[in-house]
């Protein structure tokens, strides 16, 4: 009996980069990585509004995380806490109004301050867009990656500052308007 | 494309887009990086401070060894500048923490080191700020070069915590000053132990208290995002008292601290107190305050609405269980089992089991509660938990007649858990005779009783219960003519399963031929093991992860000793190793009396009630040795491949690094039970090769397929081949196979192109005879150019062409990377058509790999 088994059934691109991050995880198991994993924001329709990943991982593995948190959230009881065990990491999730603000950080982080990061960043679009909403991400998703860049960086806090913060990204708007001024426009086909 | 276009823009707008594009699309590992990074040079030397922000953020978020390769030199320089803009300075700190995640080896000590340490006295609060990350990841894997930033971290959070909530603007956050960086610099000096310099010390300690006295405070605002900051400083505060554990005064502060907590109306709070009073009861000084909790803890476990917070209750209670509670909490911990979401189920199973063993005073409510576990829980109960009990129980005469009685109760209910029927198959065989004068549990009533469970269970269980059987005969000789009947009857002896029909023919003849004292002899009471680590520990540390447990252990060895005292001497008894395979404690190793009967199949029957795996390990299969030698020039394929399994293998290996798939593959229809694929390294090997392999499903169905991960790290040089070996069960017959695992030293090779020029003048630096090793050898395949020529780049160095002066001859070249070292091998191949022979040279800095790389390369033509 000659059974023809399946064994090749995805490239090895794929193969090598779904565990790039475990791989380190295991050779440097004294560094113990302490940050922000990823961030992600989603509706309570479970659209996914932003990701931020701050850990190398394949499309397939950032889909299929995505997938089970936010169902995972979502299938919680508004009185119950703000965090929670999942694989070996810990999400913490806040929602605000129609919008599902979660990160995932590791066992040893501090649960609360990461809770006030996702107020902060809250309070930060809001400011800059004047009082925030779905939309406002939907169509300025350039903004609130730019925003949450200044603030955070490679899964830590870089400034906690609100003026400083958003007196960045008026720079930037302020730079970016005095060129359109002389500048006939973006070609349509570059995005 | 087109994104990597943009970069070079000198529009903000253009490179704006470009770097979002990248930072969001882009995956480390894209082809695209090469180009990115030299548009991100171009912005780094602009010295345009948004511009640098921009490629800074880049380099962070994409974070891919190509960009610590080009970058790590850089930014410490920029970090440390004296002119560079503090916005830049944040994005630099945080781009080579990011970089050094990714990269250790890349980013270089130097002397900016301690330049980065004083910028924790930065004027800047968010330069402080991103500072601390990288100090403290790197303080962590550099605590000496660090050192210094203990001091200055301790001053720095005395200014915050004394601060007005005025003072530090717009850093004050709902009336908190700087709860981020409070945070984060109490997490650095959880790096360190306690300061030594007194006067720090007894700073930090201010500080820490000043914490505490806040939360007594009451709240400068309503607002949640106030508390919750403030509360997140004293979380972290608590953690470095835990962590330091010196001061008694401050641990039991916490813990009050804490207690107010576990009430308090905010879930999260509870939550957090729960957890962070686990480790608060591992502490000496703080054990007692955690215990006086108790009753509020039982009571989350019973109200809590949401299961992670009761999962933390669960924790906290096995955390503080000691003698004087042990009995209050496996009792509530039984009670909860009853309701518990069936995700948590196994877990506690296993607590309770520890709990129970370890705060056992009296081993007649051991037995009662392991019981208790088994019919409110039986699916949950793993075996580990059963094997512990019989082994307890024949470790303990004074609780064997008691357990007999109890099992045998137990048996009398009308459903009972097959784990019961174990367990009390088990004890009955061996103790039976214990409870044989009451005319209520005479021979005759106790073999029925288990007999009528029989027919219910699973092919283990009755094997197991045929034992029990033999063992009766022995006992009892009364009821000797009924239990040969039921030995006799077709059902056994002709029992489609080979090992239950073994059993019956077995069992039969010895108890037709065999006089009283050969059977009594032979079924001698098993006996006591001798003592070990608890497997059930074993297998919590497993699924928590160590440190969890890690404190229960010590007293786990205080308590074996009481335990086990008196039984060691007579344990002495057999001189057989103790098995590899995770069984009954040492029942494998356990009885020396074995039986004589007939042995086919594997070994001897009555004491592999258990030992279902033979611990030794099977010589090498036939013809892997050539399967072996293809895979020195490609790293995917079928390894190995029988009637029953095909493996295949996938693998990558990078600079030092790797991973391989190994896919098993069940070529049958049939189940493969206990499947145990591990990977052994000798001892030579092991300092050179990290192995690092992921446990796979003990069963594989019929024609399915199952994968299993090793991660490689190659140290240092290395001769051998790791050995993989493969044990299963296979419709009733036991499976043992090993094969070589094909990681060789060269796949650590990274190819190296050189011109003819450079070739020969290392040639000739590597002219020390012993760095030459030369083969001539014949032919084994056909000696073509093209194939050669691909076996060499398969082998993992460059092949250059137009090196040697004569065009058949092959030249290669690379460098083979190991943790400690790097090796440069040159090699030479000189095919000779006439003679059918070849002669290969290589030259590398190190004897041992011009030998090993020759040896390997030798094979393959």
């Amino acid at each position: 009996m000659s059974v023809l088994l399946p064994i090749w059934f995805f490239s090895e691109r794929d193969l090598f980069e779904t565990q790039r991050l475990r791989l380190m995880l295991f050779f440097f198991p004294l560094l113990s990585i302490q940050q922000m994993q990823f961030m992600l924001l989603f509706s309570r329709q479970g659209k996914l509004r932003l990701q931020k990943w701050y850990v190398p991982l394949s499309d397939k593995e950032k889909k299929k995380i995505t997938r089970e948190l936010v169902q995972t959230v979502l299938a919680r009881k508004p009185k119950m806490c703000s965090f929670l065990e999942w694989r070996d990491l810990k999400i913490v999730y806040k929602r605000y109004a129609s919008l599902y603000f979660c990160c995932a950080i590791e066992d040893q982080d501090n649960e609360l301050i990461t809770l006030e990061i996702i107020h902060r960043y809250v309070e930060l679009l809001d400011k800059y867009f004047g009082s925030v909403c779905e939309l406002d991400i939907i169509f300025n998703f350039e903004k609130a990656y730019f925003i949450l860049d200044e603030f955070l960086l490679g899964g830590e806090v870089q400034e906690t500052s609100k003026k400083n913060v958003l007196k960045a990204i008026e720079q930037a708007d302020l730079l970016q308007e005095s060129q359109n001024e002389d500048w006939g426009g973006l070609s349509e086909d570059i995005l | 494309m087109e994104a990597v276009n943009l970069l070079s823009s000198n529009r903000y707008t253009e490179k704006q887009i470009g770097y979002l594009f990248i930072s969001v699309l882009v995956n480390s590992n894209s082809e695209l990086i090469r180009l990115i990074n030299n548009a991100i040079k171009n912005d780094l030397a602009s010295r345009n401070p948004t511009f640098m922000g921009l490629a800074l953020h880049c380099i962070a978020n994409v974070g891919s060894r190509e960009m610590a390769e080009a970058f790590a030199g850089e930014i410490p320089k920029i970090l440390v500048a004296g002119d560079t803009m503090d916005s830049v300075k944040q994005s630099a700190a945080l781009c080579l923490l990011r970089l050094y995640r990714t990269s250790p080896d890349l980013v270089p000590m130097g002397d900016w080191t301690s330049r980065v340490v004083h910028l924790l006295n930065d004027q800047h609060l968010g330069v402080v700020t991103a500072a601390t990350s990288l100090i403290t990841t790197l303080a962590q894997k550099n605590p000496e070069e660090f050192k210094t930033s203990v001091s200055l971290a301790v001053s720095r959070l005395s200014r915050i915590v004394t601060s007005a909530s005025t003072d530090l603007q717009d850093y004050t956050y709902y009336f908190v000053p700087a709860p981020w960086l409070s945070v984060k610099l109490l997490r650095l000096l959880q790096c360190y132990p306690p300061p030594e310099d007194p006067a720090v010390r007894g700073r930090l300690t201010e500080c820490l208290e000043t914490i505490l006295n806040k939360a007594q405070e009451p709240p400068k605002s309503k607002k949640v995002q106030h508390s919750n900051a403030k509360n997140a400083v004293l979380f972290e505060a608590i953690s470095l008292i835990i962590h330091h554990d010196s001061e008694p005064n401050l641990l039991v502060r916490a813990c009050n601290q804490l207690g107010q907590f576990l009430q308090h109306r905010e879930t999260n709070l509870r939550y957090l107190a729960l957890e962070s009073m686990c480790t608060l009861a591992s502490s000496e000084f703080s054990h007692e305050a955690v215990k006086t909790h108790i009753e509020t803890v039982i009571n989350a476990l019973k109200t809590e609405r949401d299961v992670s917070v009761r999962q933390r209750a669960v924790d906290l209670l096995y955390a503080m269980c000691d003698r004087s509670n042990a009995q209050q909490i496996v009792a509530e911990m039984l009670n909860y089992l009853e309701t518990a979401d069936y995700s948590i189920r196994e877990e506690i199973v296993l607590k309770v089991a520890i709990l129970a063993e370890k705060y056992a005073v009296d081993y007649t409510w051991y037995v009662d509660t392991i019981l208790n576990l088994i019919r409110i829980a039986g699916d949950y109960v793993s075996e580990e938990v059963w094997y512990r009990v019989i082994q307890i129980v024949i470790n303990r005469d004074d609780v064997q007649g008691y357990a007999a009685k109890t099992v045998f109760e137990a048996l009398q209910a009308p459903a009972c858990h097959e784990n019961l029927v174990k367990v009390g198959g088990y004890i009955l065989g061996e103790f039976g005779n214990l409870i044989a004068g009451d005319p209520r549990s005479s021979p005759l009533i106790q073999f029925n009783l288990l007999h009528s469970k029989f027919h219910l269970c699973s092919v283990p269980t009755r094997a197991l219960l045929l034992s029990t059987y033999i063992k009766f005969v022995n006992l009892f000789p009364e009821i000797k003519t009924t239990i040969q009947d039921v030995l006799r009857s077709d059902s056994q002896l002709k029992n489609a399963d080979v090992e239950l029909q073994q059993r019956a023919v077995e069992y039969l003849r010895l108890s037709t031929i065999a006089s009283t004292d050969i059977l009594a002899t032979v079924l001698e009471e098993m006996p006591p093991f001798p003592e070990r680590e608890s497997s059930i520990l074993a297998k919590l540390k497993k699924k928590k992860g160590p440190g969890t447990v890690t404190d229960l252990e010590e007293i786990k060895r205080e308590r074996s000793s009481d335990m086990n005292g008196s039984a060691e001497p007579a344990c002495a008894t057999d001189g057989s190793t103790p098995s590899p395979s995770a069984d009954l404690l040492g029942l494998s190793a356990a009885p020396v009396t074995n039986p004589a009967p007939p042995s086919s199949t594997n070994g001897s029957l009555l004491v592999d009630v258990f030992s279902d795996t033979a611990p030794a390990v099977a010589p090498l299969a036939p013809g892997s040795d050539d399967n072996f030698a293809r895979f020195v020039c490609k790293n995917n394929g079928v390894l190995f491949e029988n009637q029953l399994l095909q493996i295949g293998l996938k693998s990558e290996f990078r600079q030092n690094l790797g991973r391989m798939f190994i896919f098993y593959g069940n070529k049958t229809s049939t189940q493969f039970l206990n499947f145990t694929p591990t990977v052994i390294c000798s001892d030579d090997l092991q300092p050179s090769l990290n192995l690092q392999t992921k446990p796979v499903d003990p069963t594989v169905d019929g024609g399915a397929q199952v994968q299993q991960v090793v991660n490689i790290e190659c140290v240092s040089d290395f001769m051998e081949a790791p050995v993989l070996n493969i044990q299963f069960r296979y419709g009733g017959t036991f499976q043992n196979l090993s094969v070589k695992l094909p990681i060789t030293l060269n796949k650590f090779f990274q190819p190296t192109e050189m011109s003819s020029q450079d070739f020969f003048q290392r040639w000739k630096q590597l002219s020390n005879p012993k760095q030459e090793v030369q083969n001539i050898f014949k032919a084994k395949h056909p000696m073509d150019a093209e194939i050669t020529k691909a076996k060499i780049i398969g082998f993992g160095s460059a092949l250059l062409e137009e090196v040697d002066p004569n065009p058949a001859n092959f030249v290669g070249a690379g460098i083979i990377h190991t943790k400690t070292t790097q090796i440069g091998c040159l090699l030479r191949l000189e095919p000779n058509l006439q003679a059918q022979m070849y002669r290969l040279t290589l030259r590398t800095s190190k004897e041992a790999v011009s030998q090993r790389l020759c040896e390997l390369l030798s094979e393959q033509f």
